[in-house]
């Protein structure tokens, strides 16, 4: 038989427990309390809250606590997009433009066919696992895409296919840039572009030109024709390649055309638009033109102090630009 | 005679009578925090500080109020509460007293507030008869345990996620407990190595 005291003497004791340790929880939340960014609550309410880790930091309310902070971008969190951005600026106070929608891109265009290889891999097939056997990888070019597909494999939204070519090919109507790709390529080749750019470069490569030509056939050899043949001064150089400056850029592609070895490329097949077009040829004809009448110029004012250099009619004739 | 007989409890709970592999306590912890070694490290030291002070809380207060008011029978409900209250002051006063503390160990003391392995340690400790000291170490030791068999098997699992010849099928949690099943036959080499 139960004895109904034991019942009342258990309850007592164990609600007396309870009671006690409540006492202490609240009075320790009192006592230790930590004065905490009211910000940093309001935040972690407007975040999704899938702790995701998408934006580098630890989870939704590390997120918060950096955006508090200033050390991170308001617009860095995917999921919620560019609602999610909003709010967040709202509540610190930012202005945040409307996130322009960005792709992936690979920086290389080094298919089986025009790359050379370097080493035969025949382990397991992923990427990580053929730079931690082969750390300059398997073709000759250490910046050319191992084809073994780690950026397919983690893409959410199916935007990524391993083409028959042996590089990955993006699909930038399903593309929203969240970024996993960029950073499960071991070696850095996917990049996020705006989706409005046309042009780009699709090679990495950091050898030295004359390497460059002989590991692989597409490959930038740093001519540096695409910077003279730009009339937007809309692509500068890094010290190994051109880098487009987006709010320069209008797509004409006359770098693409000048480009002799076909790593500069329209993105997803774009074409330029024909007045576009037109006009950069003018420019770019305007501009060869003062070139030309200023080397010509300098040229003649050069040309009375020795006693006339026979080349000097025929370097002027064809524009070496 | 003392101390070795010291060692060999702390032997016993780490590689014996392991926490996970050997009696299926803090199975949660074990599956969930197991992605990467450095999340794996940060759980196992919060584990182990969680686990040692809640049963040697549990132990005086087991032998100091409920036996002596006849309540021994209500300790599990009771330590229940006590560490789950115990877990939560203490997080408050990390936070309050070492920030940086608070940031390597704060997301997970909460995940383990009431988690079975704290509760059987303080139960079993109970159960066995333990002295105070013998609380203190075996509590250690089976915390340790558990750190040491979370942290090996993050260190699998990050392997295994390189690896693309796992079966789709398999990949993430059903490759995880094929794997902890091997790791358990293994530690049952242990089993000979120290009677207790």
């Amino acid at each position: 038989m139960i004895d109904p005291q034991v019942v009342i003497v258990s309850a007592a004791s164990l609600g007396s427990v309870g009671i006690a340790s409540a006492a202490l929880l609240a009075g320790a939340s009192r006592f230790f309390k930590v004065e905490t960014d009211p910000r940093v609550e309001a935040l972690i309410a407007i975040l999704p809250g899938a702790n995701c880790g998408g934006c580098g930091f630890p989870g939704c309310s590390g997120f918060a606590q950096a955006l508090v902070d200033g050390k991170a971008e308001v617009t860095a969190c995917s999921p919620g997009g560019a609602d999610v951005a909003k709010q967040i600026g709202a509540v610190l106070g930012r202005e945040v433009a409307d996130r322009a929608r960005a792709v992936v891109r690979l920086r290389c265009s080094g298919t089986r066919a025009v790359a050379a290889p370097r080493v035969e891999y025949g382990g397991v097939d992923s990427c990580r696992a053929l730079l931690l056997v082969s750390p300059a990888g398997s073709k000759a070019c250490p910046r050319g895409c191992e084809g073994l597909g780690d950026c397919v494999r983690v893409c959410l939204f199916g935007a990524l296919r391993m083409g028959e070519n042996g590089l990955p090919a993006v699909d930038e109507q399903k593309c929203t840039a969240c970024g996993q790709c960029v950073t499960a390529c071991p070696k850095h080749l996917i990049a996020i572009e705006p989706y409005d750019s046309t042009v780009f470069l699709a090679c990495s490569t950091d050898l030295a030109p004359k390497d460059a030509r002989q590991a692989c056939q597409v490959a930038c050899l740093a001519c540096r024709l695409c910077l003279k043949a730009c009339p937007h001064d809309a692509l500068v150089w890094d010290g190994r390649r051109p880098v487009r400056v987006d709010d320069k850029c209008v797509g004409c592609g006359l770098c693409v055309d000048a480009c002799k070895q076909g790593v500069l490329v329209y993105a997803r097949g774009a074409v330029p638009e024909p007045g576009v077009r037109a006009q950069a040829e003018r420019l770019l004809a305007e501009r060869k033109a003062v070139e030309a009448a200023r080397k010509a110029a300098a040229k003649a004012a050069a040309a009375p102090q020795p006693a006339a250099p026979p080349e000097t009619p025929a370097g002027d004739g064809p524009a070496p630009a | 005679m003392e101390i070795a007989h010291y060692l060999q409890l702390v032997l016993w709970a780490i590689l014996v009578n392991n926490f996970v592999l050997a009696q299926f306590l803090g199975i949660c912890p074990f599956l969930g925090v197991s992605r990467k070694i450095e999340s794996a490290i940060g759980m196992s030291i919060a584990v182990v500080f969680v686990i040692t002070a809640a049963s040697v809380i549990c132990w005086l207060l087991y032998y100091t109020v409920l036996l002596p008011f006849h309540l021994g029978f209500l300790r599990t409900i009771v330590f229940i509460l006590v560490i789950a209250a115990l877990v939560q002051f203490v997080e408050m006063v990390i936070r309050k007293v070492s920030p940086s503390l608070f940031q390597a160990l704060g997301i997970y003391l909460p995940l383990i507030t009431t988690n079975c392995a704290v509760l059987g340690a303080a139960l079993l400790a109970i159960t066995k008869d333990f002295n105070f000291m013998k609380t203190l170490v075996y509590a250690l030791g089976s915390s340790i345990g558990f750190g040491l068999v979370l942290v090996l098997f993050a260190g699998i699992r990050q392997r295994l996620d390189i690896v693309p010849a796992v079966p789709r099928i398999l990949r993430g949690m059903p490759i995880a407990l094929v794997t902890s099943a091997i790791l358990a036959l293994a530690f049952l080499g242990f089993a000979g190595l120290v009677k207790m």
